[in-house]
Formats: C-alpha cells, structure tokens, sequence
C-alpha cells in the first residue's frame, strides 16, 4: 500500500517473492495432483508417473463414478441440503438478529434472549445426549435430521444483529413515524440495506452445508440416505469393501481404485470451486462483520 | 393500559424469536438435560428415564482408564501446537505478502493460499490419504528420488501428531492471513512516512510499527484459541487416524466417539463429554475476559 517506503532490496525481494511463490505451489501441487490423477490411466497411476498432468488421458474413472447410483444419489442429497438448509438457516437467522439488534427500551426482554441462544455456543450437552435427543425426537434416517439440529447459526446471528445496529436509526424513525411496524422496518429497511451482509452470510452457510458429514454419517443408518460428503467418508477416506458389488469389483482392475478416489474426491470439490470467486469477492465483508462491535 | 400497549409494539418481536427458541430449545437445551446420563447406567431401550441412577460410578470408571490421561495430554498437545503454529505462519506470511509490490502476485497468491479453507476435512483427508501413502503416495516418491526412506507420515505414532498440526496448518494459514493481511492495511500510513524521516531501517520499521499494528489482532486471536484447547480437531484426526496412532493420536473427541457411539457406553462417553464442556467453558470464559481486558474484544 506503500511501495514507495515498503520496497525492499532486490536479493531479499526475490527471496521473499520466492517463498511466497512456494507456498502457493505447496496449495496448489496436491489438488492439481488429485485432478491429474483422476484423469491418468490405472497403470500410469500406480506405476507412479503421475505428477501434475494426466499420464495416459482418460475419463474411464470419471463415467464408473457417475454411473455409480449410489454417488449420484447422495450429491442429490447434498444439493437438496443446500437448496433447502440455506434458507432455512437464513430465515431464522434474520428473524432472531432483529429483535436482538433493537434497544432495550424497545425490547425488555432482549439480554434475556441473547443470553439464551449465546449459551448455547458456550456450553453443549456433548455428542451422546445431542444424539439422543435427535433420535427422541424421530428425525433418525429422515432428511430433517440435517436441517433442524443446526437450524440456528448463533455466531451469524450475532454477526447480523452487530450489522443491522450500524444502520443509522433515523431511517426506522421516520419510518416508525409513518406508522411502519417491525416487519415493515425489517424487511423493508434494514434487509435491503444489508444485501452484502446477506450475501456472505448465506455463501458461508452454503459451504458449511455442502461440507457437512458427520451428522449424516451418524444421523443416517442407511448409506443411500448419506450426503455426499458422509458418503465419501465411508468410501475414499475409511473404505469398506462391503459397499463394493461384483459388477464394481470387475471394473475396478481396469481403473484402479486410486483414481476413482480421485475423481470422486474432485467431483466434491467442483460446487466449491464453482462459489469461489464469489466467496473471495464478500471474504472482506466477512472480516469486517466480524470486527463491527455494537 | 400504557405497558399492554407497549407489550402490544413488542408482539411482533416474540413472533419472529418463536421458531428459534423452539428449536433451539429441543435441539440445544434437551441435550444439556441429557448430561444426566452421566449419572446414571444407560441401559438400551430404557433412555433416560428407566435408567438406573448410579452417582459418581462413570466418573470413577474414567479416571480408571488405562489411556485417560495419554488421550488428555494428546489434546492439549496437539491443540497447542496448532494454536502456536497458527499464529506465528499467517503472521508471516501476511508480512511477507505486506511487501510484495506487485498487485498480481500478491492476489494470486492470496486466492490460492485461500482455497484450502474451504475444502472440507473429508477432501483434505482423501487428498492427504492419497498424497502421503508411504508405497505410492507422491511425497515418499519425491523423498525417494533425493534418498530419503519412505515416511509413514500416518502410521508413525512419533510422526502422527506432527502432519495434524502441519497439514491443519497448511489448511487454515490463508484464512488467517487474510486476517492480518486486513489489520495491516489499518495501519496508518504516516507511520511510516515519520520512521523513514527518522532513518528507521526496513526491520526497525516492521518491529516498532507494523508489528505493535497488528498485535491487537493477534492478542485477540491467540487468546480467544484458549478456549479451543480442548479441540483438537475432531474432522481432521478422525478421518485420518488409525489404531497405530492411538498411543499419540487418540483425543478427547474421539474417545468419546469410539465409547459412545461405536461401543454405546452412552454413560461413560456422557461423563467425558461432560468433563469436556465444563473445562471448556471456564476455558472459554477467561478467554473471552483477557481478550476484552487486552485487545478491547466484545462479542456484543
């Protein structure tokens, strides 16, 4: 921001360009490996050849993974938990972080109710009870049980209650003065003055939703129910040969299993790769939201 | 009448709450009532309310562990490493980058060192799994080609807590850079401007300035990691770790995991997980009282 005062020599400004350049790379190296990988041939692959470009090109690996129904089913489940769980997550969201964010004049009860959603980031019941309770409450095997558990992101909560607060309040009162009620102020006022604020709120959510496994793993007993990524894990990371059928087996000699783990692990990655530039463009907003104190 | 009427303008205001307090209630609140199993022998079929009352016994039945105190200091170890190498790396780095007077260069890398950020522990872990194979993986065969013995960098109990914390490291220094990288550019300009009057060397500079710039950011962010000292990363050991490793790798989390869900010794796992958030909470609470005594940091 300053070169003319920040320029450094030029030995120490190659150096540093250097190793600068070598951390990206040190990013950079396994993903394009994994992607060289998913697209080399069994033999290249297991012989070694493969470093960042594919070694005998093919897409054998890429049609046995999307063949594969079970695959395809659960990144069904995943986009169906993103298109469904954002807005739920957003909704909710938005409907606590006004009444928190008005005064206490306003608002009597309002420390009583932050007190009661920030506990809950402070203290938890821990994994057993959570999941007793889940299941007490039926939602076991049931698409909802990777929704409503985590319905409420308390921490954006408070981000956007911290954001709405900086708005300056002479708009509401005088939309106050024409008889606008809180729903008019909110939906009306604060929300379309907050669309940056929206909009890295509901990529974070989208990625955190997509990136989500555990709960499936544990919520699902049947692995046609897994997510993508809960479905990966009992493939790629932690496999179990039982989830393998004869017709898979056959085909696996042919593309060794090193490179449908590739592929499939690539796959994972595209809706990522696809928000990307979008999550870079409101990570900045994302910082600031999180310094704005009320 | 005049307090009806103001309790009439804050209707609208519990409507909007409704949902939430209702789910959260369920979902938040009814596990931390759960935390009774601690007490009691959970008995299949029975849930809580069947269960027999059995006082300290699962408590007693932990600390008896052959491994308890093994898994405890895992935690601490790991957890610590990685809040240590997660300050000092971005910190550089962002330095680093401060200097870099291309435009480009410093955007591409800042795009790229990003990125892993975002990958979820189940990729990285596919990646890594891949990467690190000590018969194919490509960073034994790029060891070999200058001499170097294959490293089973995953099945070495030494060796194990050391790729957690560098590959949790090489997966969130880009986020934290971009951190410091923004509390830098809130440095002010004159600063500088006043230090190179004086005759102040590039290093004196970034000791007496850049660095007091930005020691509010990482006050705030090493102290505020306290409350993680417990969290070693459960995404990222259990989708890595194997019974080779259990001796260094083992943490609080997944033990946990291991005795309550794979094992359904919900009593006992309950008693852990209880030890595990009252800890954490006082932890959390200091934190969160040194980072408003030291860096002026509210939540709210």
């Amino acid at each position: 921001m300053n070169p003319k005062i920040y320029k450094l020599p030029f030995f120490e400004n190659l150096l540093n360009l250097t190793v600068l350049a070598l951390l990206a790379l040190l990013c950079l190296f396994p993903i394009l490996h994994i992607l060289a990988l998913s697209f080399s041939s069994a033999t290249a692959a297991s012989s070694g050849k493969v470093a960042i470009l594919p070694v005998e090109f093919t897409a054998q690996s890429y049609q046995f993974v999307l063949e594969n129904v079970a695959f395809a089913k659960s990144f069904l489940i995943s986009l169906q938990r993103v298109l469904v769980g954002v807005p739920v997550n957003m909704l909710l969201t938005i409907l606590v972080a006004y009444p928190l964010s008005r005064s206490q004049a306003e608002f009597r009860a309002r420390g009583f109710f932050a007190w009661f959603f920030v506990i809950t980031i402070l203290f938890s019941g821990g994994l057993i009870p959570w999941y007793m309770v889940i299941r007490q409450t039926g939602l076991i095997d049931k698409f909802w049980a990777l929704i409503l558990p985590g319905a409420l992101p308390v921490f954006n909560v408070i981000l956007l209650a911290n954001s709405f607060r900086t708005i300056p309040k002479e708009l509401e009162e005088a939309a106050a003065m024409d008889g606008a009620g809180h729903w008019t102020i909110l939906f009306r006022i604060l929300l379309p003055m907050s669309l940056p604020v929206l909009a890295t709120l509901t990529l974070f959510v989208a990625v955190s939703h997509w990136n989500q496994w555990f709960d499936g793993l544990i919520l699902m007993n049947s692995p046609d129910k897994y997510p993508l990524q809960s479905y990966l894990q009992t493939v790629v990371v932690n496999p179990d040969p039982r989830m393998l059928t004869e017709r898979d087996l056959g085909l696996l000699k042919v593309i060794s299993n090193r490179t449908t783990r590739a592929a499939q692990i690539f796959i994972a990655m595209i809706p990522i790769l696809l928000i990307y530039p979008f999550l870079q463009r409101y990570f900045t907003t994302g910082i600031k939201l999180g310094s704005v104190k009320g | 009448m005049v307090l009806s009427k103001r309790f009439a303008r804050e209707i609208p205001l519990y409507i909007m709450l409704a949902p939430a307090v209702v789910l959260v209630l369920i979902y938040s609140y009814a596990p931390m009532v759960g935390i009774v199993m601690a007490f009691q022998r959970v008995l299949p079929g029975k849930g809580i309310f069947g269960s027999p009352w059995v006082g300290i016994e699962n408590f007693i039945f932990v600390a008896k562990m052959p491994t308890i105190l093994q898994v405890v200091w895992n935690t601490i170890r790991i957890a610590g490493l990685k809040a240590i190498f997660g300050v000092v790396v971005p910190v550089s780095v962002a330095l680093m980058l401060n200097n870099v007077t291309s435009h480009l260069f410093k955007r591409t890398v800042q795009t790229i060192i990003y990125l892993p950020h975002f990958l979820s522990w189940i990729i990285m872990a596919g990646i890594l799994v891949d990467i690190l194979s000590p018969s194919e993986g490509i960073v034994n065969q790029m060891l070999g080609a200058v001499g170097i013995q294959p490293i089973f960098f995953l099945g070495d109990d030494k060796i194990f807590p050391w790729t957690m914390v560098f590959t949790d490291v090489w997966k969130s220094f880009g986020f934290g850079t971009i951190i410091y990288l923004a509390a830098l550019t809130d440095i002010d300009p004159t600063l500088y401007e006043a230090a190179v009057v004086d005759g102040a060397t590039r290093w004196q500079q970034t000791l007496h300035i850049t660095l007091p710039g930005i020691s509010g950011t990482i006050i705030m962010l090493s102290t505020l990691s306290l409350g993680n000292i417990l969290n070693a990363g459960f995404d990222q050991i259990f989708n890595l770790y194997s019974p080779l490793v259990y001796s260094t790798g083992d943490i609080i989390d997944t033990l946990v995991f291991r005795t309550g869900i794979i094992n359904n010794q919900y009593g006992i796992a309950t008693a852990v997980g209880l030890l595990k958030s009252v800890v954490s909470l006082l932890l959390i609470g200091t934190a969160y009282k040194l980072a408003a005594m030291w860096a002026d940091y509210r939540l709210f």
